[in-house]
């Protein structure tokens, strides 16, 4: 084994141990960031607060007030008087979500006829909107149909008709943290590996200790493979921290290879570390390469379909995604541990990271040059 | 030992080294000098082959720089200016670490490193922090780090700038047993009194050597004649002097006047213009010129002291140097 790389490796990791804060940093960090993002950036609605004008006050509409709360979407927080009542607990948000039965509901149906009954939205965050919508009028079809089964006296599932049934693969339950998971573990990776590689070696030219190694015999090739190898370690040390917290917390099932997974990951780290080295050549302090880093990586993350689906962007976006490696890490963590299939479901990705991780670390060493111009 | 033949770096827009012609043998402790910017520290880089020639050809040992570099680096320690060892290690991690990296066995170096942490005062600071030893302790830690592979030229780029002076002298004995040991040492120094020491100087301005020999044959040959003086005015004896014949230039230290003139018999007609002038001035004297006036004459000479000034307005052109 080469000696030089060694020592170089055993100094680095000296380095990373002897600072406690960014210690501090690579190991909590991750932990923060899943804990947050995977009950922070959740979509799922539920008990969204909602306000009721009863103008009717009767059996029925007490039965239909019941049924959106049964639903577990809507919690009933006030009963108001008026519309304009309703109108300002939307407006200063107490309630995301108004119900308005007229007087005359019970009547209504009584006759035979329709009733109307009004729902309000805030519209104002389209995710929550989007799903209040849905189940405001899911929760209200079904009602109807029982009302409809009452006056006809008969089950209208037996009569022949199209019967729909959903069912939802990989996570049943919809739940955002499975979602989360795999995704927060893509982007750590290349947080820690892609800022602290390129950190560790502006370092030794913002302290001046870049002159000292020049003359010696160190190759620039050992120096970049001993200075990232420690992360390498540290890296997927974090992947199994977040994959642990998140079956322990989140309950994300693992459904597919942890191996296949840190294999795959290796070679997304090559597109991390090249960028890392790539940003150290053009950084001369480390306020600069942190600066980079974030400038790189935080169009990166929306770019790869972290937050929002991909299939939602403007061409031009997805189009620029192709570029984005995490965008296919992320396709492979969310196979691997949520749908629990193997190497022949994700051929794309991982030939497109097999390409651009060479690529970019091949291109980023050429520039890296142990030397003082 | 050192063969620098018509060397020149330019960097952008500036030539830190014009033109560099200079054969330094072996056993020599050479000493470089000049205001800052004159371009040592780029001449001991390139030495060092930490940075490459523009034009011209260095070798080491008959080793060309440029051709094979990992054979100077075995024969060569440099020792930049700025502190350049790991703060966040220990003295002895640092020392592991610049032997390992030169791949210098184990076994021998046991016995190597115990040597150097006894020579260099170090030894019970070994397992101490870079950072927490004071600035004469780095220093040595850094001497001693770059004679971890025994290398048999030792380049120092201002290595005593800014220690205490009993530390400078610890230095200087540390220097003097390296030398003894047949190591060829290069030195860039701001301090006179150190140049003295070296067996020959170099110095250098605005890129070019303008004078090289050894400290004695400088003094000898200053072409002047240096005179002392005490006055309780020394300033207002010193304007009266400034503009006059012979007079090639006039310094004050207290009470004490320096000037150096063209000829002894000039101090006749000065002591006659201080006494015209109601100035009392006493006790003048020809003294022997020290290695400063000889550079200040240098520096001042065909209308150098003007680019001085220049050079200090624009303060210290720190670009080239780093």
């Amino acid at each position: 084994m080469n000696s030089r790389l060694l020592s170089i490796i055993r100094k680095e990791f000296i380095h990373i141990l002897r600072d406690p804060r960014t210690l501090a940093i690579m190991f909590v960090i991750p932990i923060i960031q899943l804990v947050l993002l995977g009950y922070a950036a959740t979509t799922d609605i539920r008990r969204l607060n909602t306000a009721v004008l009863d103008g009717d006050r009767t059996m029925q509409s007490r039965q239909l007030i019941e049924a959106y709360r049964a639903s577990d979407y809507f919690a009933i927080r006030n009963y108001v008087q008026s519309e304009d009542d309703l109108a300002q607990l939307l407006d200063n948000g107490q309630v995301r979500a108004g119900i308005i039965i007229p007087a005359g509901y019970a009547d209504h149906l009584a006759r035979g006829e329709t009733a109307q009954v009004a729902f309000l939205i805030d519209g104002s965050d389209p995710s929550v909107a989007t799903t209040a919508f849905a189940a405001s009028q899911s929760v209200g079809q079904a009602f109807g149909i029982q009302i409809l089964q009452r006056r006809l006296g008969v089950d209208v599932t037996q009569l022949g008709t199209v019967d729909i049934r959903p069912r939802v693969w990989y996570n049943p339950e919809l739940r955002s943290s499975n979602y989360m998971v795999p995704a927060v573990m893509g982007m750590i990776l290349q947080f820690l590996t892609q800022l602290f590689t390129a950190l560790a070696i502006v370092r030794e030219r913002e302290q001046g200790t870049i002159e000292q190694l020049v003359v010696t015999p160190i190759k620039s090739w050992e120096l970049v493979v001993g200075k990232v190898v420690p992360y390498i370690g540290i890296a997927f040390f974090d992947l199994l921290e977040v994959l642990f917290i998140g079956v322990l917390l989140f309950d994300v099932p693992i459904r597919g290879s942890i191996l296949l997974l840190l294999a795959l990951s290796l070679l997304f780290l090559l597109t991390t570390l090249g960028t890392g080295l790539f940003i150290s050549s053009l950084a001369h302090t480390q306020q600069e390469a942190m600066f980079l880093s974030f400038l790189t990586m935080l169009p990166g993350i929306f770019l790869a379909g972290f937050f929002f689906p991909l299939e939602a962007m403007p061409g031009v976006l997805q189009a620029l995604s192709y570029l984005v490696p995490l965008r296919y890490m992320l396709i492979i963590m969310r196979s691997i541990i949520l749908k629990g299939v193997g190497l022949p479901a994700f051929t794309e990705p991982v030939i497109a990271l097999a390409i651009l991780g060479p690529l970019i670390f091949l291109a980023a060493s050429m520039r890296f040059r142990k030397s003082l111009e | 030992m050192i063969s620098i033949d018509h060397l020149t770096k330019q960097f952008d827009t500036t030539v830190a080294v014009k033109n560099l012609s200079l054969d330094i043998q072996p056993g020599e402790v050479f000493g470089l000098i000049g205001p800052d910017g004159a371009g040592k520290t780029t001449t001991l880089r390139v030495i060092s082959t930490a940075m490459n020639p523009t034009t011209g050809r260095v070798s080491v040992s008959g080793i060309d720089t440029g051709r094979d570099p990992e054979a100077v680096k075995q024969i060569i320690g440099y020792m930049p200016q700025r502190f350049a060892l790991y703060p966040d290690l220990t003295v002895i991690e640092n020392l592991n670490f610049f032997a390992d990296v030169f791949g210098s066995p184990r076994a021998q170096r046991a016995e190597l490193t115990e040597r150097l942490l006894r020579f260099a005062h170090l030894t019970e600071f070994q397992a101490r922090l870079a950072r927490n030893l004071s600035g004469g302790m780095q220093k040595k830690l850094a001497l001693a780090a770059t004679l971890m592979h025994r290398p048999r030229v030792l380049l120092l780029d201002e290595p005593t700038t800014g220690v205490d002076p009993v530390s400078r002298r610890e230095f200087w004995d540390l220097l003097t047993e390296i030398h003894l040991e047949g190591v060829t040492i290069v030195i860039t120094t701001p301090y006179l009194d150190e140049a003295e020491r070296c067996t020959r100087v170099g110095l250098m301005y605005r890129g070019e050597l303008i004078a090289c020999d050894t400290p004695g044959k400088l003094r000898a040959e200053i072409g002047a004649v240096v005179l002392e003086a005490q006055s309780a005015q020394a300033l207002a004896a010193r304007r009266a002097m400034e503009a006059s014949e012979g007079v090639l230039t006039v310094s004050t230290h207290g009470d004490l006047l320096r000037l150096l003139v063209d000829r002894a018999e000039r101090q006749a007609a000065l002591e006659a213009a201080w006494r015209a002038a109601g100035i009392d001035v006493q006790n003048v004297r020809v003294v022997k010129p020290r290695l400063e006036d000889a550079f200040v004459l240098l520096l001042t000479d065909d209308g150098r002291r003007r680019t001085e000034k220049e050079n200090s307005v624009i303060g210290r052109p720190s670009s080239v140097e780093k």
